[in-house]
């Protein structure tokens, strides 16, 4: 049976993680980020449908400004890409990478299926609303204290723990 | 040096992009290390199991916070130099209640569900399509919901503004407030746990007697 690489201690990855915000900052001034490359994508595919239309509105226009540059060419972008590489090292190195569907003891895999796109697009759509989900939002604003930054990290949690209840066979 | 690295040096677009590659490796491989590649393991946090994501977020950010501060008070990388997040109340209150609903609806926020898809885990991938779908929702009805985005714009307000207190108070505050946080779920844990298997207990029992007294049992909760 091949052994699995334990996971670090929950306060160690909480340093390391921390160290990874703080050398973002340091090294270009900007924090940490993921839903922000899911704007791009959707973005560009916009872009590819309708131009004019993309360039001209107000949400994802300024995506567009740089007719030098492609819209994709962008930090968080870039940094979406490195987490997927720095995720796939660490689930390899690990032996955890296994084809799979997640879900709890008593869930049906077609619900969990359902389920997951439902709550991506609600939080694709959040996110976009709040300008940022847990690591560009919580994460980056919690770290540099930005009140607007600790209501949403709240407010997650609350919503999260309100929600709980009602899709536990999911999980519990 | 006194701001970011890539403005004293003045980096070209292609070398901050490299960087920003480089600390999206460390970010991904931290994330998965601590055990955030996997849905269970994360809701977990909301059903009072298993603190996981709490300890780390809140590790992770006063980390950060306590090195930015002192960085600050150095002079090294003033908090003006760097890209401070302005607060925008209500879209931050509605927009973290739909990101609460939809982690605990999906199983992942963004950045882990990055993640849990380069481990294999295929709710992950099917959360990555509904992000893309959702953000292109808000995107195609911007016109609409602009006025609820830019309500209650207050531009940079950091937390010592907001309650008047100067910033080292508020760093260790805010620290403070971690470690009693952390002492608090540890307690809920306790005890979430020995009720978890405290029925299990009950369970195996009814399945080992079959006796007719078993649901008895069971109805007045009384544990072996």
């Amino acid at each position: 049976m091949k052994e699995n690489r334990p996971l670090w201690n929950p306060y160690a990855a909480g340093i390391a993680l921390g160290l990874v915000l703080l050398a973002s900052f340091v090294l270009t001034g900007r924090g940490l980020g993921a839903s922000g490359t899911f704007k791009h994508v959707e973005a560009a595919a916009i872009h590819a449908v309708d131009p004019t239309w993309a360039e001209e509105n107000q949400n994802i226009g300024s995506f567009f400004s740089n007719p030098q540059r492609s819209s994709m060419n962008e930090w968080i972008v870039w940094l979406t890409i490195g987490s997927a590489v720095g995720g796939a090292m660490a689930a390899f190195t690990g032996k955890r990478f296994k084809v799979e569907t997640v879900r709890g003891p008593r869930a049906r895999i077609e619900n969990r299926w359902i389920l997951a796109v439902v709550g991506g697009a609600i939080s694709g759509f959040a996110a976009q609303l709040a300008r940022g989900c847990t690591s560009g939002q919580a994460l980056t604003g919690g770290a540099q204290l930005s009140l607007g930054s600790w209501v949403f990290m709240f407010s997650v949690f609350g919503g999260a723990y309100g929600m709980a209840w009602f899709v536990r066979r999911q999980w519990i | 040096m006194e701001g970011p690295l890539s403005v004293v040096l003045r980096m070209s677009h292609p070398t901050e992009m490299m960087i920003s590659v480089l600390v999206g490796i460390g970010f991904g491989f931290v994330l998965e290390r601590a055990g955030f590649g996997r849905a269970d393991r994360l809701t977990a946090n909301f059903y009072g199991r298993d603190f996981r994501v709490l300890r780390v977020m809140f590790t992770a950010i006063v980390t950060a916070m306590l090195g930015l501060y002192v960085l600050d008070l150095l002079g090294i990388l003033p908090l003006s130099s760097i890209g401070i997040l302005d607060t925008y109340l209500l879209p931050h209150f509605v927009g973290g209640l739909l990101l609460g609903v939809g982690f605990i609806v999906g199983g992942y926020c963004p950045g882990t569900s990055v993640v849990a898809a380069v481990s294999g885990k295929i709710d992950a991938v099917l959360f990555m399509l509904g992000i893309a779908f959702g953000s292109a929702v808000f995107t195609l009805g911007y016109d609409t919901i602009a006025p609820l985005a830019n309500a209650g714009a207050r531009g940079r307000v950091l937390l010592h503004d907001f309650f008047h207190v100067s910033s080292g108070t508020m760093v260790f505050a805010v620290s403070l407030f971690a470690v009693g946080a952390f002492w608090a779920v540890g307690r809920i844990e306790r005890l979430v746990r020995a009720r978890v298997s405290a029925r299990a207990l009950v369970r195996q029992h009814l399945e080992a007697s079959e006796a007719p007294d078993a649901a008895g049992l069971a109805g007045e909760g009384s544990l072996p």
